[in-house]
């Protein structure tokens, strides 16, 4: 019962481990350099994930406060248990939108890559280097 | 109009950078016009308010009208004055240097280049002057990402080098949002000033201890502190001459300002530097690092490789000298962030003209050189100096705070590591002017030294300028540390 | 190498894992984070800004300089893109042309051209051959004016529903490759040329940074909205409702017009002849 309490408690930041070590191994460990950008955005997808879900609250819905009929606001006192937490939200906005930045920079200097060297395996591209560098001397 | 200060030095670079890419399509030269003419005013801005701040004032802007934690406040205090007047003046100081070598691979792109230019240097001053921990995180994305386009520019190797660049430092910043999302969910504030003092009841909680390990983890990837410098040889050994002489002299001397400060003002002294395990492994570290960088130095013959490995080693001389804990050491690491870029921009602006001139940066062809190119010569010959440690300039004053503080300390193994290094810097240093200035013929060299000329005087002036301000660093460094460093220490 | 990547992977897992015993549970609203300092929000923004979208409220007032920075960021990845892979195309060995009424394709070699070049039943295509599909080009005509005016409508709404100035870049954005994906990248090129874009991209930012400068002008500090009052013609409250539909305005022009930037350079690597 402990157990099981720990985990429906906690799941959503075992979720976002889970998440953000596939995307570390992907940008570690694959050779690819598609497969490594893929990688970098789920890693980053993760801290989204996570971020998000430490503002939820069990009673509240969105962010946007409630009319009290006729657009008219504050008759009624405002319960903040009723509403997310909205700071995670106003950060996570901006992480999104520089993830994307990120991916097109890095997709620019992939495709800059493939001009030079016809091939996108990073031990090709090494090798390529290696011969070339030798032929310089 | 000085009481907007704070906010004008970020400002008006950052208006001049959208100004200059779009007036690319007006006219050609409108772009280095506009950059030149934004950097001098923002230079005079950051010295106007270095001469406000001395003697231990501290300036808090509120953004938006907004009080802090509402809102988001920049604090800048001595440590953060100097560091800005010294991104300001470096990038001044450059921008005639990258004007003589737009012709290679960057012609017609001149707007772009100067828009990212001002960008990079916008971001900088922004992760100095900020006092809010996420805002950190925007302005580290800025001026990486003007960083990895500025790097990717330069010769055949340069795209994977700066994608490699690009892999790491995600990971790294990625990191530090994570810590401060993890201080977050601890103290529900964002502000710098205010998670100080919320942490000093909770100091001793697992997750604030994991998140001090993945800030300064995730900061230090970026700043290339010793396992994890994998990126910055050859991202800095194949990017264009244009822009490497703001991004290797500035990009990791601010990460480290940015480990000072969490250390200092954020974390407070208490988390940062209590755990006496941590803080061995840390200056343990340090030590390896500058002996590995040394024996790399010793190793390599292209130029610009063994400068990386100096920058190497001068980030391991600050954090070495952090993490030793005592009040010497610590004003030494604070004083070097400084007196390392006025020293990097000097020996990269002469390795510049060395291998623009006579494109092979191979140590062992420079017969002769430093004779046909005499004004370089007495910029290298400076830069070498103030590498070795040698008085009056700059960097023999920071290496004997950094020596005395870690002997105080006991921590021998870091004040051996120093000299070795400063004895290794000699060696590889006198070789490089032997071989510049006597040509002996081996035989086994192609290119033949006799019809260098010297460079042109858009590159001899800021070379001669940065080693004036060298050793103006070095006489000076008693005020600097009475008036703007002592007291944050 | 590979071996040691994964086993500290695995490490370094297990010590997160093992971490999170102490983190708040789901949903808990008595959590530090919502105790400290969102409940100033929650209380205030009617209060103070009149917006009841309490997200947009503080990406745009109470935050608005991280927002700021966020479009710079947006902007400097379209200017990365650009300066890395632009360049003019090179000379093309084999031109293909289809003839519209009939369907015929040709192919012309070694650098000659049509006799006429601005003819209207022979229409240039991309290398890769492109079957000439008339139902996606019918719907897409009809969906894209409607979609643009959903993103007006996102852009308008981000006071007092979700959404804003980057949701509704995203979705024009959008639009306009919708409209190069359904056709050919180079008539997508001649609706939104590549000058224009990168023009407005800057001038998206510089709304944002100018009406945050303006207030500096107008003698309150920079991005404090309420200085903008007797611009605007309203109360101070009102004024920083004002000023947050502006500064939102200012967001999504550019991210609109850096999101095509960055499709046409990344599509056709740079040469803008031909893309996806």
């Amino acid at each position: 019962m402990n157990i099981w309490n720990f985990i429906l408690s906690h799941f959503n930041y075992w979720a976002y481990i889970i998440l953000m070590f596939i995307g570390l191994y992907g940008m570690i460990i694959k050779n690819n350099l598609i497969k490594k950008i893929i990688g970098m955005s789920i890693f980053q997808s993760a801290i989204i994930l996570f971020y998000i879900s430490t503002a939820v609250k069990l009673k509240g819905g969105i962010p946007i406060l409630k009319t009290g009929g006729h657009g008219s606001f504050g008759h009624n006192p405002i319960n903040i248990a009723e509403y997310m937490n909205p700071i995670p939200h106003v950060l996570m906005l901006t992480a999104i939108v520089v993830s994307v930045a990120t991916l097109g920079v890095a997709l620019a200097l992939a495709i800059k890559i493939y001009r030079n060297y016809e091939t996108l395996e990073e031990d090709e591209i090494r090798e390529k280097i290696s011969t070339e560098y030798f032929s310089e001397n | 109009m000085i009481e907007q200060l704070p906010c004008l030095v970020v400002i008006v670079t950052l208006i001049s950078a959208l100004v200059a890419a779009a007036s690319g399509w007006l006219n050609k030269q409108y772009p280095f016009i506009i950059a030149t003419s934004a950097l001098t005013f923002s230079a005079s801005a950051s010295l106007i308010l270095l001469f406000k701040i001395a003697g231990g004032l501290t300036i808090s802007y509120h953004m938006a009208g907004w009080p802090p934690p509402i809102g988001i406040e920049y604090r800048i205090d001595g440590l953060s004055a100097l560091v800005i007047a010294a991104i300001q003046i470096v990038a001044l100081i450059n921008i005639p240097v990258s004007k003589s070598y737009m012709n290679k691979n960057l012609k017609n792109k001149d707007a772009p280049f100067y828009g990212l230019y001002l960008l990079f240097i916008t971001g900088l001053t922004g992760i100095v002057a900020t006092g809010d921990a996420f805002n950190l995180y925007v302005l580290l994305e800025i001026s990486s990402l003007t960083g990895y386009a500025l790097i990717g520019m330069g010769n055949t190797r340069s795209p994977l080098a700066a994608l490699n660049y690009l892999f790491i430092g995600s990971i790294g910043a990625t990191f530090y949002l994570l810590g401060v999302g993890y201080i977050y969910i601890k103290t529900g504030t964002l502000n710098m000033a205010e998670i100080h003092t919320m942490l000093a009841p909770i100091a001793n909680n697992s997750t604030i201890l994991m998140a001090f390990a993945l800030c300064v983890g995730g900061i230090l990837t970026k700043a290339a502190f010793f396992p994890m410098n994998g990126w910055l040889p050859s991202a800095y050994a194949s990017a264009p001459n244009g822009s490497i002489g703001i991004i290797a002299p500035l990009t990791t001397k601010v990460m480290v300002y940015v480990i000072l400060r969490l250390g200092l003002s954020v974390f407070g002294q208490d988390i940062a530097l209590g755990n006496m395990n941590l803080s061995m492994l840390m200056v343990n570290f340090a030590a390896i690092a500058i002996i590995f960088s040394s024996f790399k130095i010793l190793y390599h013959t292209k130029i610009k490789r063994i400068l990386s490995y100096i920058i190497i080693m001068e980030v391991a001389y600050m954090i070495g000298g952090f993490f030793t804990g005592n009040k010497d050491a610590m004003t030494g690491a604070s004083i070097h962030v400084i007196n390392d870029a006025a020293m990097t921009l000097c020996m990269f602006i002469a390795a510049g003209a060395i291998t623009s001139k006579f494109l092979d940066d191979d140590i062992r062809n420079f017969k002769g050189l430093f004779k046909k190119m005499p004004f370089t010569a007495i910029g290298f010959i400076g830069g070498a100096l103030a590498i070795i440690g040698i008085p009056p300039t700059c960097g023999f004053f920071s290496k004997w705070y950094l020596l005395k503080g870690s002997i105080e300390a006991h921590q021998f193994f870091f004040a051996a590591s120093l000299i070795f290094s400063s004895f290794i810097n000699a060696i590889v240093f006198f070789k490089i002017i032997e071989y510049g200035f006597f040509s002996e013929d081996h035989g086994h060299h192609h290119i033949e030294v006799d019809g260098i000329e010297e460079a042109g005087i858009n590159v001899i002036i800021p070379l001669l300028l940065s080693l004036v301000i060298i050793i103006g660093l070095g006489l000076m460094t008693g005020k600097i540390v009475g008036n703007y460093i002592s007291i944050l220490i | 190498m590979k071996t040691t990547g994964k086993i500290i992977i695995f490490l370094c897992m297990a010590v997160f894992l093992y971490q999170t015993s102490d983190f708040p549970k789901w949903g808990d609203e008595n959590s530090p984070a919502s105790l400290h300092l969102s409940p100033y929000y929650i209380l205030n923004t009617i209060k103070d800004t009149h917006v009841p979208n309490i997200v947009t409220s503080i990406l745009a007032d109470y935050r608005g300089f991280d927002t700021m920075f966020e479009t710079t960021v947006v902007f400097s990845a379209g200017l990365a893109c650009f300066f890395l892979l632009r360049r003019k195309s090179p000379k093309k060995k084999f031109k293909y042309y289809r003839h519209t009424p009939t369907g015929i394709t040709l192919k012309i070699e070694n650098n000659k051209k049509l006799s006429d070049e601005k003819s209207k039943v022979f229409r240039e295509i991309d290398s890769l051959w492109t079957p000439l599909d008339p139902i996606i080009k019918t719907t897409c005509r009809f969906i894209i004016p409607f979609i643009q005016i959903f993103a007006f409508y996102v852009l308008a709404h981000g006071h007092y529903s979700p959404g804003g100035g980057f949701q509704g870049g995203v979705i024009f954005a959008a639009t306009i490759i919708l409209f190069a994906v359904s056709r050919n990248l180079t008539a997508a090129i001649k609706w939104i040329s590549e000058k224009i874009a990168s023009l407005l991209s800057a001038v998206g930012v510089l709304i944002y940074v100018g009406t945050a400068a303006l207030c500096i002008i107008a003698g309150r500090l920079f991005l404090d909205y309420s200085a903008l009052a007797p611009i605007f013609g309203t109360d101070e409250i009102m004024a920083r409702s004002d000023g947050i539909f502006a500064v939102e305005i200012g967001v999504a022009i550019a991210v609109a017009t850096v999101m095509t930037w960055i499709y046409y350079n990344l599509s056709s690597s740079g040469q803008h002849d031909e893309g996806l």
